[in-house]
């Protein structure tokens, strides 16, 4: 291992010298990368700069022999700006300049589903992605039949052809079952035992109209738990499974939320049975890019010039059966990022994993709210801003800036950025005073949050707040 | 006189030379705090220097503020219609359009002109008998503090705001230093109120003073008082060559350079001809008659209150929570619409309808300075331009006192935190034909979640069903008005949920 100061100034010096030509190579030998050493050796200087110290470290999936970058990119949080009528669309020119950027640096594994983006996302990635040859990605694509009218064999033969259609393609590389564990067994025989899809599926496959078949995992660990043993009886072979992977989540899954399950169970599970394991919520929703400064302080000691976010990529991506990481990478820099992280990944060593154990440790006693800002709950009936609401409740909580009293020496002043900053993140009329109760969000909410309860919560201590009487 | 003046100590001269500059700084600070006051959008003026609102005379008179009456007797009878010149923020006004005038025409001079005392006497009349009648609304209409404050609220303010907010989305995160604001006029608001600003302006314009010598009230209050004041320019005939330099100079058109007479009812003691005369004849003198003390009349007001319409039901648009099939998005949230209330609503402090009415000369001051958009002006005709409570846009938050802080008539009197709670201005209604508990059999309760006087008790729909929908039941009894619930109620754009107001306020 070289020391890290020599990497430092190696890579700030290539930087100076620019980034064109080790983007140009990359190019060329990005697909070969699939055995991974011999491209490794080929040009190890010219890919530093722009994207990290080496080629994107690649995984190979057993069933087909894919070999996908352990960066995949999430179409949930795409970038926005606002048509002429003053509504946001997704911004698709930034798009393109998106996905031209990941291509170039090796990113071949896109993961969006027909309800993303208000229904957008199939389509946006659709044109971003029509601009390659359809072999030098793959694309990940989910069965999204959450509402009740979607549930007939028609309905859902419909939205899966749709997505064939809005991804201008006649081929699924990765195909899942979407948000399995959500609405338990009922829920599961509803949407894919009652109305024959679970077989149609397997026969699309069959067809190879679906090159791997396998499905996402959030709450009842009773249906993570069937699913695998219908593996395991041979009743139905899955390819990949995605479960949600995180230093947080590796220990404190349950201890956040009751309902969840602990990665460290959900990792091993897959890992036992030789299944790959497909990775979201990394950096759950954003919640790990800005951690408290405490942690913080650790993780720049360790290694000064890598992002906090990076550390929750380079652990996500150290288990071996971890197929690819996916990460919604709304800006530029984000994705700059993340191609540093994993060109090429250095996986943790076990005294980082350790430290990310008691990292997670110290995060979990912070009284947040577990949201990753999924948007499942979105649109509210009546109007609210939930992701909006709990992203300032927590962003005040993570920086110490929730007074607990009015004794409190910076009481004042923190009482006014909580107050204002309040109603920048959030128009008055979506703030959590117009929650009725209705709990239509709480079957939605991937995390298991209950949503109206924080709700609730956090509208009685903004009243607190407002009257002066905390 | 003549003696007196033989007799004055060197340093009065000394003096004379810089008690114009003296009046102009005091008028530039007092000019730009009383703009500030209705301007400022973080409450901080008012906080901070809303005394200059109590020290205007008109809403002094209504509030009966003894002291600061006595105050501007005192003033007055020393130092002539200062009030006018240093306190008035129309008058300063009026004197920046005359300033205007003289640096793009500077060749174009006053002259002296007659009194017109009938005129003066009649506006005054008028003026006392509408707020006899209780039609203060219409009295201020030429009620000089209150008109400035109606035109910078009307057509300043919206600048002010556009600037504030436009600070406020280019702040740097993390920074609380402005906060976005909203803020609108009614039309018919701007349309009275630039008209207004159109004649004071160019009657300043051509006449400097002339508003406050025929039109103004408080100008001849003050001017009737000033004929006794101690200190006054004075003429000294015998350096007085009577070539009019000082006639010329006279905004308030009142120095007869012929005669060498001045009428002390109209000169606003501006100063500006203490330097006009070469001769140095005119100076700011002291006199040593006794002075004759004379009080201006208390109004007090009767009002009729009529304001009848029936409960209109409006076509609403309830809500419908349908099912969700893709992810993100925000629902359209349609604006509320003002309900048809049978009796209105009037600030905590303001007493009862009778009061606000006959002591609010429109001034605004409330309005603007309303945190929680729960304020506006009245469109009404025996209200006209009266703060007014309505809560499509906010409630009247219970640790807000704003309004009745800053009211310098008395219209709304000081409220303590405590007595603002407990102060019933109306009640809430409830109607079952809009509310989504009977509509559509939603759970709701968020009206009595909000009530901060917990008068708001949800009871279920039908008693043999006690775990089935529950509806809001209102103890109008602890209900004190605050519209919490007629706000935050789902139900767009009418509330299923509205408060009917109380002519006169009770203690809860």
């Amino acid at each position: 291992m070289k020391g890290n100061d020599k990497n430092i100034t190696r890579r700030s010096f290539l930087k100076a010298l620019g980034v064109g030509a080790a983007s140009a190579t990359m190019i060329s030998c990005r697909r070969k990368i699939a055995g991974g050493d011999s491209s490794t050796s080929v040009a190890p200087a010219t890919h530093r700069g722009d994207a990290g110290t080496g080629p994107m470290t690649m995984r190979v999936n057993p069933s087909t022999g894919d070999s996908v970058s352990i960066l995949g990119y999430g179409f949930m949080r795409l970038p926005e700006i606002e048509d002429t009528k003053g509504e946001k669309v997704i911004d698709q020119e930034q798009v393109n300049r998106l996905v031209e950027h990941a291509m170039k640096n090796g990113v071949n594994y896109y993961d969006t589903s027909p309800v993303y983006c208000k229904g957008q996302s199939e389509h946006s990635l659709g044109i971003a992605l029509s601009r390659y040859p359809r072999e030098s990605y793959y694309i990940a694509t989910k069965l999204s039949n959450f509402s009740p009218k979607t549930w007939p064999r028609e309905e859902s033969i419909k939205m899966y052809r749709n997505s064939l259609r809005e991804l201008r393609t006649d081929y699924i590389d990765y195909m899942l079952l979407h948000a399995i564990g959500q609405g338990g067994m009922e829920a599961w025989n509803n949407r894919y035992i009652a109305n024959g899809i679970l077989d149609f599926l397997v026969a699309e496959r069959k067809a190879g109209r679906i090159r791997n078949l396998g499905f996402s995992y959030h709450g009842d660990i009773e249906v993570f738990d069937y699913l695998l043993k219908m593996h395991d009886e041979g009743s139905v072979k899955w390819d990949f499974v995605q479960i949600q992977l995180n230093y947080l989540d590796w220990r404190h899954a349950k201890e956040l939320n009751e309902r969840n399950t602990d990665a460290e169970y959900l990792y091993g599970e897959l890992h036992r049975r030789g299944i790959p394991a497909v990775i979201m919520e990394p950096l759950l929703g954003g919640r790990l890019a800005s951690v408290n400064d405490h942690v913080l302080a650790e993780f720049k000691r360790r290694r000064p010039d890598d992002s906090v976010a990076s550390w929750a990529f380079r652990f996500a991506g150290t288990p071996e059966g971890v197929l690819t990481v996916l990460s919604g990478m709304t800006y530029m820099e984000h994705l700059q990022d993340n191609l540093r992280t994993y060109s090429s990944l250095e996986p943790c060593t076990p005294d980082e994993l350790d430290m990310l154990d008691s990292a997670a440790d110290y995060i979990a006693k912070f009284p947040t709210v577990p949201c990753t800002a999924c948007q499942y709950c979105m649109p509210c009936p009546y109007g609210l801003d939930i992701p909006a609401i709990f992203s300032h409740y927590n962003k005040c909580i993570n920086e110490g800036r929730v007074p607990s009293s009015s004794k409190d020496p910076e009481y004042e002043r923190l009482r006014r950025a909580f107050l204002v900053g309040y109603d920048r993140a959030v128009p008055r009329l979506r703030q959590a005073d117009h929650c009725i109760g209705c709990r239509q969000c709480v079957k939605h909410c991937p995390q298991g949050i209950f949503i109206p309860g924080k709700m609730e919560e956090i509208d009685r201590y903004v009243e607190q707040l407002k009257q002066n009487i905390l | 006189m003549r003696q007196q003046l033989s007799r004055k100590p060197y340093y009065y001269h000394i003096l004379a030379n810089y008690i114009k500059i003296i009046r102009v700084i005091l008028a530039l600070v007092v000019f730009s705090a009383i703009t500030l006051l209705f301007l400022d959008v973080t409450g901080t003026a008012a906080a901070s220097w809303g005394f200059l609102a109590r020290w205007q005379l008109i809403p002094a008179i209504l509030s009966l503020n003894v002291a600061v009456l006595a105050g501007l007797l005192l003033l007055t009878l020393i130092f002539g219609r200062v009030y006018c010149s240093v306190l008035c923020p129309l008058g300063i006004m009026q004197d920046i359009v005359a300033r205007i005038r003289h640096t793009v025409m500077p060749r174009k001079r006053y002259s002296y002109s007659r009194a017109m005392t009938w005129l003066r006497i009649a506006m005054l009349a008028l003026f006392v008998i509408l707020i006899i009648l209780g039609m203060t609304s219409i009295a201020g209409l030429i009620e000089p503090y209150s008109e400035f404050g109606r035109i910078v609220t009307a057509l300043f303010k919206p600048l002010y705001v556009d600037a504030n907010n436009l600070m406020a989305a280019h702040e740097a995160a993390d920074s609380y230093r402005f906060t976005h604001v909203d803020y609108a006029v009614p039309a018919f608001m701007i349309v009275i109120v630039a008209m207004t600003l159109a004649v004071v302006a160019v009657m300043a314009w051509t006449g400097g003073r002339t508003y406050c010598n025929t039109v103004c009230p408080a100008g001849t209050i003050l001017g009737y008082l000033s004929q006794f004041s101690w200190l006054r320019p004075v003429i000294d005939h015998s350096k007085c060559v009577s070539c009019g330099a000082c006639a010329r100079k006279c905004k308030a058109s009142c120095i007869d350079s012929k005669k060498g007479e001045i009428d002390y009812t109209r000169c606003v003691a501006c100063m500006d001809c203490l330097d006009s005369c070469s001769k140095k004849a005119i100076s700011y003198s002291p006199r040593t008659r006794g002075i004759t003390k004379k009080r201006s009349n208390e109004p007090d007001g009767a009002r009729r209150d009529f304001l009848t319409a029936g409960l209109l039901l409006a076509g609403t648009m309830a809500l419908k929570a349908q099912e969700k099939s893709v992810d993100g998005g925000l629902a359209p949230i349609a604006d509320k619409l003002k309900p048809q209330r049978r009796v209105r609503i009037t600030p905590p402090g303001s007493i009862s309808h009778r009061n606000l009415a006959s002591r609010c000369t429109a001034c605004q001051l409330c309005i603007t300075n309303c945190p929680n958009g729960v304020l506006r002006p009245s469109s009404d005709l025996t209200t006209f331009m009266q703060p007014e409570v309505s809560y499509e846009k906010g409630y009247c938050r219970p640790e807000c006192t704003t309004c009745s802080d800053v009211c310098p008539a008395g219209a709304i009197l000081p409220l303590r935190k405590e007595e603002r709670t407990a102060t019933q201005v109306g009640h809430a209604v409830w109607d079952s034909t809009l509310c989504i508990a009977s509509t559509e059999g939603v759970h709701c309760g968020n009206c009595a979640r909000h009530c901060p006087a917990g008068a708001i008790t949800m009871v279920a729909a039908d008693a043999s069903d006690p775990d089935g929908v529950k509806i809001p039941a209102v103890d109008t009894e602890r209900c004190i008005g605050c519209g919490a619930c007629e706000n935050l109620c789902p139900v767009r754009p009418f509330s299923a949920i509205h408060v009917e107001g109380h002519e006169v306020h009770r203690k809860v």
